[in-house]
């Protein structure tokens, strides 16, 4: 029951947050506000039982992305451009985006149920059978590496792509800062 | 950052205990929360926090740019390694019950390198963002 009380509490905090990062005009403050969402998030895993989830999201996006937005932020102006125009075809994405959402909430299975289609499909078989074919406590692991391991090679493969990307579009200039300002300003 | 006398004591003590903490998570990761994934973000968060505290070109001395890139190459290369060393034991791509005698051995093998090569991709393309991004 306490549970229940601490995922409201959690949820309208996320909601709370959620409304400020939109209302917000410094980048900065938007930054932390956004740090703060992911450690809301990260919470909410917890309180789920997804330790391996709320890990990532602590240590990826209340960590490393928040360190990463403040580096963009030093790159460019704090204060976000206001724009008073409202967008009429904008609006009516949104809207009927929302809508299409809430409408498409009805079919979702009702949470934690045990006859839900992810508790009946695999699920089973992982539990019972993983501890003796892989041979490890952690469930979470032997699903992620070994019965998964190609989509986790994808994965991989998705980070060190990205890392690529970046590299190709920023990294070139300011990987020899050195060298080109010791050319410009001999 | 040199008048930040107190960040760059509390860091010089941090950085030793969140590369520790990280090998920790890196292979213990078996046993309870934790990984690949997880390990290489914090083991990249010390390195960035050494840079934030003692500058980006120190950190271009602790960690040559060059080396780290490869670095990330590698970690996706001893993956698919193993992938291949599997097919040549002549089982399926990735299929670690035939990367020993005893499948549960094949599997345990299996799982370090591949959350060793995921830690350390992870790790040098947090490394790269963060050179790409911070203002030197």
């Amino acid at each position: 029951m306490i549970i229940l009380y601490i995922n409201i509490i959690l949820l309208c905090l996320l909601v709370v947050t959620a409304i400020a990062i939109n209302q917000q005009s410094n980048l900065f403050a938007t930054t932390m506000l956004t740090g703060i969402f992911s450690l809301l998030s990260a919470s909410l895993f917890v309180c789920l039982d997804a330790v391996d989830v709320a890990f990532t999201e602590a240590a990826v996006g209340a960590g490393i992305a928040l360190i990463l937005f403040l580096g963009t932020l030093s790159l460019i102006k704090y204060k976000e451009q206001i724009r008073n125009k409202v967008s009429i075809p904008g609006l009516l994405v949104v809207v009927i985006t929302g809508s299409l959402l809430i409408y498409g909430l009805r079919d979702i299975p009702a949470f934690g149920k045990p006859e839900n289609p992810v508790q009946i499909y695999l699920a089973d078989k992982y539990i019972v059978e993983s501890e003796k074919e892989i041979g490890i406590p952690n469930l979470v692991t032997s699903v992620l590496v070994s019965y998964r391991g190609y989509d986790t090679l994808g994965e991989v493969t998705v980070i060190f792509t990205a890392g690529i990307g970046v590299l190709m579009l920023l990294g070139r200039s300011r990987d020899n800062y050195k060298g080109i300002v010791s050319k410009e300003k001999p | 950052m040199e008048h930040h006398l107190v960040l760059s004591i509390v860091a010089r003590i941090l950085i030793p205990l969140i590369m520790l903490f990280a090998l920790y998570v890196q292979f213990h990761g078996d046993y309870g929360p934790g990984g690949g994934f997880q390990a290489g973000v914090i083991f990249a968060s010390s390195f960035i926090l050494y840079g934030i505290i003692y500058g980006i070109e120190n950190l271009r001395d602790v960690v040559h740019p060059s080396f780290i890139r490869s670095l990330a190459a590698l970690g996706v290369l001893i993956y698919i390694s193993v992938g291949i060393v599997t097919i040549l034991n002549g089982g399926e791509f990735l299929n670690y019950n035939f990367l020993s005698e005893h499948p549960v051995t094949g599997q345990h093998i299996g799982i370090i390198f591949i959350e060793l090569g995921v830690g350390m991709t992870v790790a040098s393309t947090m490394i790269i963002l963060f050179y790409a991004f911070a203002r030197p």
